[in-house]
């Protein structure tokens, strides 16, 4: 069996696991050891693709293997990477790991919980292995039921309203990935489904034009794409911390790697010709979820319009058809995951002491959690884009790369994107100025303690990748650079 | 020069080690790390200078050299972004005074700063402070200063915001930060645009050769101006963000809520004059390509110097009135740059604007950190608590005095020498804008003495709980002292032998028509204010009431900081904020629920064919059949 499914088969082992152990002690046991391993199995795979790449190895996805498990529609389950995948693997099981440590104290049916937080591990990660677009869909399924009982079983406010709205939003859009995908396969007449297979079969022009509306559309809701964006503010505002974390780190990536493995790389044609389109519903997004996130109280509700901004620029970015500014799209996907996990994860901290996410009703706690607040600043710091951390890099990269189109329109469009950078200033230090600074508001809040060395490990692993990130990106950019070169080598043949 | 590297990495590491173990360190401790390690940075900032100034001058020409180079980020085929180090006379001299300045700053604060809570953290600061703004000076390459550019903007963030249970601070650090990085934003476009022209970012390859590297950024035209020229006012507009220029100068006097020391390092001597420092560091295109932008700067930079001198005069709390004439002098050191031409004695204005840059941010330290000697002792930054001090603390009184008179232009202190070349640079551009340079020569010299009579002598000191204040301690005086004997003798340094524009040598000639004129209107301008100010009179409160329009707009900034706060609370939050956010919930998000609505009411009307009702089922049963029967004949 190829290694990559061991990704998907860890996640299996722990759900097995879990119905197996009795005390709480036994559940977290199993937690740590499976998350711990597919950090594991993830570090492998980056030394084990390093050393292959350097080996001189240029197919554009390694380790690729394939078994049929239906032949009628000639369905494969197909694995193979590339550099952009082994980035995302790598995010998902550091945010799976993470996640972990944060629900350390999930109560009440701690098994059940991470039972169905299993089930979703087990579709992110086949997702990103898949190379086979009905095996990617039917992933991208696993990872969305989850969703819907965790966030109206552990989460918190309006919560079936919550969970409905979002499962049923992100369901309307896989109907249409649905049709998009089978309309992929049956018009580009490939004798799989395998992404390599129907790149070498042309897909008609005319064609095209329907399936790239439609997969695009369908991958980019889960990506946040303005307007369909509505289902993140509230769900993420309703989910448990680790599934705000998961959801917001690892799912909406789902959407952007998406929109560029499938949507752009099997449609360049009319992808060229629609981008305009859609280039200006991202950049209203950019802009958009920034001004929005501005007068917001709830601490979910700023960080989700957030993430609505900082998605909508990976789209952004992806529809600019060009190799930096596709780089700069993935290490945005990789910061906003680590940064948006981070935000997550401290706001459920912080909101498991004081019992409110509104800002208007903290004040001056970083005075009583140090620890809490400091990375919390440091989280809206690179929210912000401050050098030597993640979202620097990404948005620089980005906009360096979106100039590089000669044509006024998107130019002008990069231009006004780049605004989101003052925006986010303004929210982000709103935010901090409000709750974490200033005088002592609420005198119960004096007696609060700061965080427990779970918290506290969680905390850190996350740091250390958006410093990472931020301070070495020599190495990994270039890596993400060479995989999208052949990719867009072949886009633009 | 290898070792060069280390200045950068010292401050780095320090605020690293006193930042992760703030909690372990003792206040000594933090504060002797930080300051042994400033010690080390400033020894080695003059071995580079010596070294440089004696060793790489060829052919009469100082040469750039870069010392090392590290590839950062690839962007694409031929940008990429490199952090480095570049040394060329004026990164030189500004490594001079950054480390210079920060030490004293480091030094004073061991008593200014002591038993505060947060010390260590204050240190980790400085320190990172101290990082950003040496990376910014050396930078090889543009995006590398836009990024140590935005790593003084967040540790100046920091600093003013040092004291954060205070709301004021809290919201002047917010202010500092957001209005620096809007003017940003268009440095950062500005960047963009001469990158994507020049495919370069490298100052080595932007500065030398024949200048065809800008021809495609030249022959491109937009609204009545190449691209060129565009470019590099956008980059300036950065500068004028940092640097305080008109209309971003509004964060400057109320980033003063941070500690005074902290005043006297970002916010007098080394953060607000990055903006000139980058208008320096791109002189050669400026003045080569787009001298119409560069004329723009010397208007800019005259507007602001007048126009926050007068503000300078009616306020009363003593570090605004030092606030804005910084903003003041760093317009002088525009205006001087503005105005220069490139080689020899047209070179001047850029010559006087370095040499104003480094005597200014010697005497400004010293009348920042003689100010928080003075806030020290008396717990109020407001003059009208204060009065007669001298008697009680000499050596702040002295050292400030030399400050004053220095800063006035009064020889043989060190502003007289470098703002008389900028007022010969600038008549010799234009005599309109030289008179007005001159006029804001005397407001400078009046506002100063006002706020020396007001703290030193006037009305007797009277303290309301029997407190008598009394002169700092020795780490306070010891920096007062050693920055007021730098402004005694850094006027005679033959500047134009180190930095001048074309990098040949130069020799400074006195004007003496010039000379005369500034130091009788300097001596005109101290005498008037000790008329009105040196003993209690009524005089000043009758002007006032005399000129109550003037007096009252002056006093509120001419209400520019309100215009600011209408756009963001009244255009910004309340006009496309909170519409939009209305529009998400009740349209967009309306939209989706009225789907759902849809489909609900659309299944509730249909529930009704499913009742269970077995009498309706035949109903429906017969008339179907019915129905079918009928179309069936009909057809």
């Amino acid at each position: 069996m190829n290694f990559l499914s061991i990704f998907v088969l860890i996640p299996v082992l722990m759900i097995l696991a879990l119905f197996l152990s009795k005390k709480r002690n036994q559940i977290l046991g199993v937690m740590v050891t499976g998350s711990t391993l597919l950090i594991g199995l993830s570090i492998y795979l980056v030394i084990k693709y390093i050393i292959t790449r350097a080996g001189g190895a240029t197919d554009p996805m390694l380790f690729t293997s394939t078994i049929t498990w239906y032949e009628p529609l000639n369905i494969h389950y197909s694995v193979g990477v590339d550099a952009v995948s082994v980035a995302m693997l790598c995010l998902s099981s550091i945010i799976v790991f993470t996640g972990t440590f944060v629900s350390w104290k999930i109560e009440p049916l701690t098994k059940e919980f991470f039972l169905w937080y299993c089930l979703l591990a087990i579709g992110v990660f086949g997702f990103f292995i898949s190379t086979d677009i009905f095996t990617m869909f039917m992933f991208y399924e696993t990872a969305l039921i989850p969703m819907f009982l965790l966030i109206g079983i552990w989460g918190s406010g309006r919560k079936e309203y919550s969970a409905m709205k979002l499962t049923l939003m992100l369901m309307g859009a896989s109907a249409l990935l649905l049709v998009g995908i089978l309309g992929i396969y049956f018009s580009s007449g490939a004798t799989s489904m395998n992404i390599l297979d129907i790149k070498n079969a042309n897909i008609p022009l005319n064609q095209q034009y329907l399936f790239f509306i439609l997969t695009f559309v369908g991958f980019g809701v889960l990506g946040a794409m303005f307007p369909f964006h509505t289902w993140s503010p509230d769900g993420h505002a309703s989910a448990p911390t680790a599934v705000s974390m998961l959801h917001a780190g690892v799912l909406m990536k789902l959407g952007g790697y998406g929109c560029f493995r499938v949507a752009i790389y099997l449609m360049p044609e009319a992808a060229e010709q629609l981008a305009p389109f859609f280039l200006i519903l991202t950049g209203i997004g950019v802009v958009y979820g920034a001004f929005t996130a501005c007068v917001q109280t709830d601490l979910k509700y700023i960080n989700a319009y957030s993430s609505v901004s900082h998605c909508n620029l990976v789209l952004f970015a992806i529809l600019m058809l060009n190799q930096t500014a596709m780089t700069g799209a993935v290490l945005q996907m990789l910061s906003h995951g680590l940064m948006t996990a981070l935000f997550f994860a401290l706001i459920g901290m912080i909101y498991g002491r004081t019992h409110t996410r509104l800002i208007t009703e903290m004040g001056g706690l970083i005075k009583i959690m140090p620890f809490l607040g400091v990375c919390f600043v440091i989280a809206g710091l690179a929210s912000l884009g401050l050098p030597g951390l993640s979202g620097f890099v990404s948005e620089m990269t980005i906009f360096v790369g979106a100039f590089e189109n000669t044509d006024a329109f998107r130019r002008t469009l990069t231009i006004i994107s780049t605004a989101s950078i003052v925006i986010t200033a303004v929210y982000i230090l709103r935010m901090v100025g409000k709750f974490l600074l200033g005088p002592l508001q609420n005198q119960e809040h004096a007696k609060l303690d700061d965080a427990h060395w779970f918290e506290r490990l969680a905390v850190i692993i996350l740091i250390a990748g958006i410093v990472y990130i931020g301070s070495f990106p020599t190495d990994l950019a270039d890596m993400l650079n060479n995989s999208i070169g052949n990719v867009v080598a072949q886009v633009m043949r | 020069m290898e070792y060069t590297i280390y200045i950068l990495l010292l401050p780095l590491f320090t605020f690293i080690f006193i930042g992760l173990l703030s909690n372990k360190l003792s206040h000594k401790t933090a504060g002797i790390i930080g300051t042994i390690s400033l010690t080390i940075i400033t020894i080695l900032s003059y071995m580079t200078a010596f070294e440089y100034f004696t060793t790489q001058k060829i052919n009469g020409v100082y040469q750039t050299i870069v010392p090392f180079n590290q590839l950062w980020l690839n962007l694409g085929a031929n940008l990429h972004i490199d952090l480095g180090i570049m040394l060329d006379p004026i990164s030189v001299m500004m490594l001079i005074v950054v480390s210079t300045v920060s030490l004293m700053v480091h030094i004073y604060s061991l008593g200014y700063m002591k038993g505060e809570v947060g010390f260590q953290r204050y240190y980790s600061f400085l320190s990172l402070f101290t990082f950003s703004m040496l990376g910014l000076v050396v930078a090889t390459n543009i995006f590398q200063m836009y990024i140590f550019w935005e790593l003084v903007g967040v540790s100046s963030y920091l600093l003013i915001g040092f004291y954060y249970t205070k709301p004021e601070a809290v919201a002047a650090s917010k202010k500092a930060f957001i209005v620096t990085r809007f003017a940003d934003l268009f440095f950062l476009i500005g960047i963009l645009i001469l990158s994507f022209f020049t495919q370069t970012f490298d100052f080595g390859i932007l500065m030398s050769g024949d200048g065809s590297i800008f021809n495609s950024a030249i022959g491109t035209t937009f609204i009545g101006g190449s691209v060129l020229t565009w470019a590099m006012a956008l980059i300036f507009v950065g500068g004028a963000g940092k640097s305080a220029m008109f209309p971003f100068h509004i964060w400057l006097p109320d980033a003063m809520e941070g500690p005074t020391p902290v005043s006297a390092l970002i916010h007098a001597a080394t953060m607000v004059v990055a903006g000139v420092f980058l208008v320096a560091r791109l002189f050669p295109i400026y003045i080569g390509f787009t001298p119409e932008v560069l004329h723009g700067i010397a208007y800019v930079g005259a507007f602001t110097a007048m126009f926050s001198a007068i503000i300078a005069i009616v306020q009363t709390d003593i570090k605004r009135v030092l606030a804005f004439s910084t903003i003041s002098q760093i317009g002088f050191m525009m205006v001087a740059l503005g105005v220069s031409g490139y080689e020899g004695h047209e070179g001047l204005g850029y010559m006087s604007s370095m040499f104003h840059l480094f005597t200014h941010a010697m005497f400004k330290a010293l009348l920042f950190l003689g100010a928080g000697s003075i806030i020290h002792a008396v717990h109020s930054n407001e003059m009208n608590q204060m009065g007669g001090l001298r008697k009680y603390m000499p050596i702040t009184h002295l050292t400030f005095l030399i400050a004053c008179l220095s800063i006035s232009g009064i020889p043989p202190f060190s502003g007289f020498f470098s703002k008389d070349e900028i007022l010969t640079a600038t008549f010799n551009f234009s005599n309109g804008l030289g008179i007005w340079m001159t006029v804001v020569a005397f407001l400078t010299a009046f506002y100063m003495f006002r706020l020396y009579y007001n703290i030193f002598w006037g009305k007797e000191y009277k303290s309301e709980n029997g407190h008598i204040p009394h002169e700092s301690p020795i780490s306070m005086t010891f920096p007062l002292i050693f920055l007021a004997a730098v402004t005694l003798v850094s006027g005679f340094i033959p500047f134009g032998k180190f930095v001048t524009a074309d990098r040949a040598e130069y020799i400074i000639h006195l004007d003496w028509t010039v000379a005369t004129i500034s130091i009788s209107v300097a001596i005109i301008a101290i005498l008037l204010a000790t008329a009105l100010y040196r003993k209690p009179s009524n005089i000043p409160s009758k002007i006032v009431s005399k000129t109550k329009g003037l007096y009252k707009a002056a006093y509120h900034r001419f209400y520019i900081d309100e215009i600011y706060l209408f756009i963001t609370k009244s255009v910004i939050f309340k006009g496309i904020s909170q519409p939009f956010a209305w529009f998400d919930r009740h349209i967009i998000d309306g939209a989706m629920n009225g789907l759902a609505w849809i489909t609900n009411w659309t299944s509730l009307k249909i529930r009704g064919f499913q009742s269970g009702q077995v009498q309706w089922y035949a109903y429906v049963f017969l008339l179907g059949t019915l129905l079918i029967t009928i179309l069936a004949i009909a057809i």
